[in-house]
């Protein structure tokens, strides 16, 4: 029997695995210790403790213990990576314009996007690229964007509304030879992989990266805690810290360790490391099972995003004639997200999937399904008849759905937009 | 977004659901005011059709609505609330009534504005198709 309602929004944030709960459960108790007090036990356990998960952290994406900054979730490493590299790489002071140019991509997250738009404000020469319509950032894309003052590139791994990927390790590599042919040290490349790390192999040193930041949440561990990878050598990367005080994470970034919830990552980063190959084929299984029977069975019906290029578990499908939150009305008993306005505080669409060009009418239209650990077989079948139910009726409720098969060109209709 | 019961109510069992024929059809039909108001890429669009008897009194109305469940829940009720008034007593309903009636919360207004206007637009194609002014104070609003 089916629990009902099912959780089919693993990109927003995942259930802590019981594993990783209990790992973490001694730290709120008898392990409580500040990793600060360096001349008694309780102490020494907590410095332990953050040692081991720093090991854990660092093994899943190829890095060293020391390259691990433990932060307050992605938001806090995105920050401290685009604010921190802007500031010390900087090409002039503050006040002036000339600072420094900075590429990133229009359907980044908004905790990239917002820290640019500032960063703009402050004097940086932000190039915000455009997608294609798959959604796929491409090496090429930033080498033309490329420019003898550009001190830092920062383009997501996976994007979190379509869950397309763009060519990191291709990004990494050109920052590499850029480097070397223009004898500068003085460019990052920073990628935020929240939906990437755990689900899919890592590998900073081969894959070129500078700074990745990533969170526990997303991964089955709990929220509040996350870490930016701040590479080491070659080159060494450097950072002005964005919050000062203790000294901690090496004046990364000040305050008292949260020793549950950088033990909890630990022990998250652990298992993902030690799963994530099996859990990928059987997600990437259940994703392909459910686009390609809702496709089937439901006519102007299309994935959003790269066919291929795609993570294991998120998809993203637009129902044409269909409104976004009216479906999710009708499948109540499925937790997932849309790009429609009326689910947004800010009643617009999706600019992720305007950002590709995607129509607004089809951005009002799609629904985000994110599997994780726990999704079954059974609940594909569930989410399946679901939509389709959901979709017929609302179907018979549209009016540009008759239209449609009138044949009349909604395009080309003189609306009167409100 | 939490609903009232009354918008999951008419989004359940919407009332008056369809149309008095194609979009061909009713523009030729005398008897029938149609109303198509919003757009695709706002996200909702509301298509209300009044049939009007001779004497001026709306016998029947149907909706069709691509939109959330509050632009369902406001069309269904607009053609509940339309049937049985003459087209004059059908420009007398407010926004706000839809509003009050279907508990909307602040964010979910422009639903009730849209079937406001969904309704205004019908009645207005009805008299336009049959040459009828509008009498003054509705012309006013």
């Amino acid at each position: 029997m089916l629990k009902l309602p099912l959780y089919f929004d693993h990109a927003a944030t995942t259930p802590c695995d019981p594993r990783v709960v209990e790992a973490m459960l001694p730290y709120f108790t008898e392990k409580f210790g500040n990793a600060g007090s360096r001349n008694h036990k309780f102490g020494w356990e907590a410095e332990k403790a953050i040692d081991t998960a720093r090991e854990q952290c660092a093994a899943l994406i190829g890095a060293t213990p020391r390259e691990i900054v433990f932060t307050s979730g992605s938001t806090e490493a995105n920050n401290l990576a685009l604010k921190g590299a802007a500031e010390m790489y900087k090409r002039k002071p503050a006040g002036q314009t000339g600072r420094g140019h900075i590429i990133t991509a229009m359907h980044e997250h908004k905790a990239v996007l917002d820290p640019c738009k500032r960063l703009a404000k402050e004097g940086f020469d932000v190039t915000f690229l455009q997608p294609p319509p798959d959604g796929v950032i491409t090496a090429q894309m930033v080498k033309e964007a490329l420019r003898d003052d550009t001190i830092l590139v920062s383009i997501m791994w996976a994007n979190n509304e379509l869950g397309t990927i763009n060519e990191v390790p291709e990004i990494g590599k050109l920052i590499r030879e850029y480097r070397k042919t223009k004898g500068r040290d003085d460019i990052v490349f920073h990628t935020d992989a929240t939906q990437w790390v755990g689900k899919m192999p890592t590998n900073v040193e081969r894959d070129g990266v500078d700074l990745l930041s990533w969170s526990a949440h997303k991964i089955y561990g709990p929220k509040g805690v996350g870490a930016l990878y701040v590479r080491r050598k070659n080159p060494r990367v450097r950072l002005v810290a964005q919050l000062e005080g203790g000294g901690q994470e090496r004046g990364f970034r000040s305050g008292t360790h949260n020793i549950t919830g950088i033990v909890g990552l630990g022990k998250a980063c652990e298992i993902c490391l030690n799963e994530m190959d099996a859990e990928g084929v059987r997600l990437v299984a259940l994703r392909k099972k459910l686009e390609s029977t809702l496709i089937k069975a439901l006519p102007e019906t299309g994935v959003n995003g790269h066919a291929e290029r795609r993570l294991p578990h998120i998809t993203n499908i637009s129902f044409g004639y269909v409104e976004g939150e009216g479906m999710m009305m009708a499948i109540k008993d499925i937790a997932c997200s849309s790009g429609s306005a009326c689910t947004s505080a800010s009643l617009e669409p999706s600019y992720v999937l305007k950002s590709l060009g995607v129509g607004d009418e089809m951005a009002h239209s799609s629904l985000r399904l994110s599997m994780g650990r726990w999704t079954t077989d059974e609940q594909i079948d569930f989410v399946i008849a679901s939509i389709t139910k959901a979709v017929e009726k609302l179907r018979k409720l549209s009016p540009l759905w008759d239209m449609h098969l009138e044949g009349i060109d909604i395009s080309k209709i003189e609306w009167q937009a409100h | 977004m939490a609903y009232g019961p009354k918008v999951i109510d008419h989004y359940e069992n919407p009332r008056n659901v369809g149309s008095f024929g194609t979009t061909a059809e009713v523009k030729e039909r005398k008897d029938i005011g149609v109303g198509v108001v919003g757009a695709p890429e706002c996200g909702d669009v509301m298509q209300l059709q009044i049939k009007v008897d001779p004497s001026g009194r709306i016998e029947d109305a149907r909706f069709k609505c691509f939109g959330c469940g509050s632009a369902i829940a406001s069309s269904s009720l607009a053609t509940e609330w339309l049937k049985g008034k003459t087209v004059d007593e059908g420009m007398g309903i407010k926004n706000t009534d839809i509003v009050e009636e279907l508990s909307l919360p602040p964010v979910k207004i422009h639903c009730s504005v849209l079937a406001e206007d969904a309704i205004r637009t019908a009645i207005n194609d009805y008299r336009k198709k049959n040459g009828i002014a509008a009498p003054e104070k509705a012309a006013a609003h």
